[in-house]
């Protein structure tokens, strides 16, 4: 479904990207852990093209977004089909990046009429159910500004759902939000695992990803150290290099 | 006290500045018309990463905001007819010396407010798979308007009396109706009355920019 081979990623003289692969099978959820600047995040935010990669393959369903051209050197898809490629790829953002200027309502109805061509009323109903799946329904006309952060967040989730993506992407979804608001937000992500959504989330959240995740990665130094079930990645028998992970994670 | 205490005298004073009370009004409005949509073009060519296009445009930046503007309407209507042949109307060079001017002060406020916007919202549009152009129509002008329209409204009441170089090839604007009336009359009043005009229009232009602000306010970033 979606998978990077040996993808590389600088920042100028950092390496943030050392080789990195892994795959995703369809309605399977996977987590990514690490510490900070382990490249998680950037591994997912090439896997969404919001970074461009030095070297390496990623393919969405099948199709590639970015392979070796001849010389070795990445090659992108072309512009249009980029996008309509890109539409398989849904993604939640750490701080949620709702639309200020539009209603709640508005930030999941515009995506669609917009991108996807739906009718005003299509994408009101649309928008509605998935309001009604976060819990959000009365919360339709507010703005986000008067919305905390785990209504934003659950938000931001309903609106990557609007546009039916193939596989929901999360880049530490929680890491804004207090214990209690990051449990709201957790439960609807669980919620999804439970539909055997495809789902790759980055978090530091290590009781969800034992939970929730079918697979764990866990990355360091731009590489992936570990990469299996999560009862396995997480449970007793779990490595050095997750214990001192975890340590500092205060797990 | 020759016109102020006499209604009669007063209103004949009005009578013979209204015509430059229509050519300010005129400048006034054709800049605003011609130099925000400009300001706008400006302020995203500036912002091109390709240099060939956004060098050229930060030096014509430079030059508008670097000269007089008097320099500028000079320039403007003598050099045109001098490289073209063709005459140019008094009014239209001072309008096009105006909006060339304040676009480029536009530009900068508009670049300003555009690189305000974060990051997350151009990243938030791609992956819906917004295109550029909605990604800007949609997303970035309508919140840039609402972080531009204090800085708009400065340029804006200083247009207000800028209006008043025109006079400086002769454009029969109010500062030059007050000048002459001044003159022939020998009396400093008329010069007071224009500049309560000028203060009584940007009594407006303040009212206009606090209803938009207030508009603009039903959301917070």
């Amino acid at each position: 479904m979606l998978q990077a081979i040996n993808v590389h990623k600088s920042f100028g003289e950092t390496g943030v990207l050392k080789g990195v692969s892994v795959r995703v099978s369809r309605g399977e959820v996977v987590a990514i852990i690490g510490r900070s600047g382990s490249g998680k995040s950037t591994l997912l935010r090439c896997m969404n093209n919001l970074e461009t990669v030095d070297g390496g393959e990623i393919r969405i369903g099948g199709e590639a977004l970015v392979s070796p051209g001849p010389d070795g050197k990445p090659v992108y898809k072309k512009d249009g089909e980029l996008r309509a490629l890109m539409l398989k790829m849904g993604m939640v953002f750490q701080d949620y990046n709702l639309f200020p200027h539009y209603s709640v309502l508005r930030n999941l109805t515009a995506p669609q009429m917009l991108v996807l061509k739906r009718s005003a009323k299509e994408a009101r109903e649309k928008a509605m159910a998935l309001l009604a799946k976060v819990g959000l329904e009365e919360k339709a006309n507010e703005y986000p500004c008067n919305l905390s952060g785990g209504q934003c967040q659950r938000v931001a989730i309903a609106r990557a759902l609007c546009m039916d993506p193939e596989i929901l992407c999360f880049d530490e979804p929680t890491s804004a939000l207090d214990p209690q608001l990051t449990q709201e937000v957790l439960s609807v992500i669980r919620a999804l695992a439970e539909e055997k959504r495809t789902m790759v989330v980055v978090t530091h959240e290590m009781n969800f990803a034992r939970d929730v995740a079918d697979r764990v990665i866990y990355m360091e130094n731009g590489l992936v150290v570990e990469d299996g079930p999560a009862q396995e990645v997480l449970g007793a028998n779990r490595s050095e290099a997750i214990r001192a992970f975890a340590g500092e994670a205060n797990y | 006290m020759r016109y102020f205490n006499n209604p009669e005298a007063f209103m004949k004073l009005m009578a013979s500045m209204q015509s430059g009370i229509v050519a300010t009004l005129t400048i006034f409005f054709a800049t605003l018309i011609f130099s925000i949509p400009l300001g706008m073009v400006i302020a995203l060519l500036r912002m091109n990463r390709r240099r060939i296009i956004s060098l050229p445009v930060s030096l014509y930046i430079l030059v508008m905001r670097g000269t007089p503007l008097m320099l500028q309407i000079f320039a403007i209507y003598f050099a045109i007819p001098m490289l073209t042949g063709t005459n140019l109307n008094r009014m239209t060079a001072t309008i096009l010396a105006f909006s060339l001017n304040y676009a480029a002060y536009f530009a900068e406020i508009f670049r300003g407010g555009i690189m305000a916007i974060p990051v997350g919202q151009h990243e938030a549009c791609q992956v819906l798979g917004f295109t550029k152009t909605q990604t800007f129509f949609h997303v970035v002008l309508p919140q840039v308007v609402k972080r531009v329209l204090l800085p708009v409204s400065n340029e804006v009441i200083t247009l207000v009396k800028d209006t008043s170089l025109a006079n400086i090839i002769a454009v029969g604007e109010l500062f030059r109706a007050a000048k002459n009336e001044a003159s022939r009359t020998a009396s400093v009043e008329p010069l007071f009355v224009a500049g309560l005009f000028y203060l009584l229009m940007n009594g407006v232009v303040t009212l206009v920019f606090s209803y938009l602000t207030r508009r603009m306010d039903y959301y917070k970033d």
